[in-house]
């Protein structure tokens, strides 16, 4: 089947003019450039269409914002005029740049569903350009979604400088690459549309709930602190809260009373320390990542 | 395979001049693909997933603009460039992937089933989208169909069996090798009609309730064998082998699904490069 369908039996050798023989190379650097950026826009151009995901995206982190940092304020008290919405709201936005990211690289899933993948997968380009794309397209999408949330940042009692502004974007991007890496890597493992809600559910809000994003991962029993240490997420948000609590003017009891470091085997990280677990944690998946996909097809 | 999506066994071939097994990505840049499957983004509008192609394909940057205008101008879907392709129907969605396939310039267009599943009227333009690719933009079309009427477009035709190839040829050849053109005829004195037939030098044969003749061109044989049957002739059946009767010849009458397979109702047409 194979010899017999050989276009060169019957098209009378490739000698048209187009294909001059010229030798082309497999893989050309600039066309693999493009195709990033491509992959890149096209996160972008899905993410500013559907607005309702937009929405949704802020619903949540407001409702924790709000509806649990009043309930829980009550009960945590104010301390040198700060309190729980101000302790939490670093932890909010970092949820929803953690969300935003691991749904734009989910949404894998749907074009496995709905054929696009194919086209990519099938196309002469290669696997380290799509989940590159992919990857800033997600990190460029959940940035834009936790900088909107900045504009909570009054409401609750934060002061917003231009500096922090900066530090938090840079840190968005950083913690969205990491989870649009690693969420690339499990919709490469996912088949199923159904198994989405389940990933989500057993997978993201553990992640979330155990990052300290909630609530101060000091003083916890034992078999939590190593559940928390054992969570990524938990070196993302850490640095996330402390350059945030950094540009508040809060007094000794209330660094005191809202603790935003983490302790590993009784010594404090510095975020130097953090953002290098942070790194290193996306490294690791870019590449598990550019190995679930390169399975498939 | 030859689109380098499984690799071969064992043998060897080679897609626009380049090995299939060594210089798959070449292969691919040189081919299109339109899958049975659908594989558009629904989200984007039809520029948006052709830009999209143009820029996996490599297509140069200054080219894209005028590609783009091109293959939408080509399956007719030009005034719908700007909509979201969840708006098109599945007629218009398979042409835009039809001209998807050609955004790239390939060399050979892989088609699987183009028209499964479509209305009438859909399959009609889209055969017209491929005669107009094959005119105006020499391209090698590689297709595969279930419906034999759509394989009598090709130039060579491959009906595939368990398999294997069982049949490769133009439509005319194949068909001659089934049969050849017949006309049966009622008159009113088959007897006599036989007689007169045969002086005439037809190769005429009793049939069931009339006469059959065995002819080069059915058309052009009614006439003359209506007038040399001397009696008057009550009804008139002229008859040319089609690919159907092709396709049954060779991979036979009997049911298959008793072995577990169904039966592979697969013909490849290719339509030949003009240059």
């Amino acid at each position: 089947m194979t010899t017999l369908s050989t276009a060169g039996s019957t098209v009378p050798a490739p000698a048209s003019p187009a294909a001059a023989p010229t030798p082309t190379p497999d893989t050309i650097i600039s066309d693999e450039i493009r195709v990033v950026g491509m992959v890149w826009e096209r996160e972008l151009i899905r993410y500013v269409r559907t607005r309702t995901r937009i929405v949704s995206g802020l619903i949540q982190p407001v409702l924790f914002l709000f509806v649990l940092g009043y309930g829980m304020s009550g009960l945590v008290g104010t301390t040198g005029g700060f309190n729980f919405r101000q302790f939490v709201y670093p932890g909010v936005v970092a949820m929803s740049v953690v969300m935003t990211a691991m749904f734009s690289a989910l949404s894998i899933v749907w074009d496995r569903e709905f054929g696009f993948l194919r086209e990519m997968l099938v196309a002469p380009v290669s696997r380290v350009s799509l989940v590159l794309g992919k990857t800033a397209g997600g990190a460029t999408v959940a940035a834009a979604q936790g900088t909107i949330m900045l504009v909570l940042a009054p409401l609750v009692g934060i002061h917003l400088t231009p500096l922090l502004v900066v530090q938090m974007i840079a840190l968005e991007l950083l913690m969205a690459v990491a989870m649009t890496t690693f969420g690339v890597f499990v919709a490469s493992r996912i088949q199923k549309m159904e198994s989405f809600q389940v990933v989500m559910q057993m997978l993201l809000m553990p992640m979330l709930f155990l990052s300290g994003a909630l609530f101060p991962l000091n003083g916890l029993p034992g078999w939590l602190t190593v559940i928390t240490r054992l969570n990524p997420l938990t070196y993302a948000v850490a640095p996330f809260r402390q350059v945030v609590f950094a540009a508040q003017n809060m007094s000794p009891a209330a660094r005191a009373r809202f603790p935003t470091n983490v302790t590993l085997f009784g010594h404090t990280l510095s975020i130097a320390v953090e953002l290098a677990i942070v790194v290193v944690f996306a490294l690791v998946f870019f590449v598990l990542a550019f190995r679930g996909l390169s399975r498939t097809e | 395979m030859l689109c380098t999506l499984a690799s071969p066994t064992s043998g060897h071939a080679t897609v626009a001049g380049f090995d299939v097994a060594t210089r798959a990505k070449s292969v691919r840049r040189h081919i299109g693909l339109v899958f049975q499957e659908q594989t558009l983004d629904d989200q984007l509008t039809a520029e948006e997933n052709l830009r999209f192609h143009a820029v996996l394909y490599g297509v140069p940057h200054a080219q894209v603009e005028a590609r783009i205008s091109r293959v939408l101008e080509l399956v007719a879907l030009s005034d719908r460039r700007k909509d979201l392709v969840s708006t098109y129907s599945g007629g218009m969605a398979r042409r835009l992937e039809i001209a998807r396939g050609m955004l790239h310039t390939p060399k050979v267009l892989f088609l699987d089933e183009p028209t499964v599943g479509l209305d009438p009227q859909t399959r009609a333009l889209i055969w017209e989208d491929i005669q107009r690719l094959r005119e105006e933009e020499g391209v090698t079309i590689f297709l595969t169909t279930h419906y034999m009427d759509e394989a009598e477009y090709a130039e060579r035709i491959a009906i595939i069996d368990h398999g294997a190839i069982i049949a490769l040829d133009n439509p005319d050849v194949l068909k001659a090798q089934v049969g050849t053109d017949t006309v049966a005829i009622e008159t009113a004195d088959d007897e006599a009609a036989l007689a007169s037939l045969k002086r005439a030098g037809y190769k005429v044969e009793r049939t069931e309730g009339g006469l059959t003749a065995f002819v080069v061109d059915e058309e052009a044989a009614v006439g003359p064998i209506v007038a040399a049957a001397g009696v008057p002739v009550r009804t008139v059946r002229a008859h040319r082998p089609t690919l159907d009767d092709v396709f049954l010849h060779f991979t036979g009458r009997e049911i298959r699904e008793q072995h577990g397979e169904a039966v592979p109702m697969m013909a490849r047409a290719r339509g030949a490069r003009r240059s």
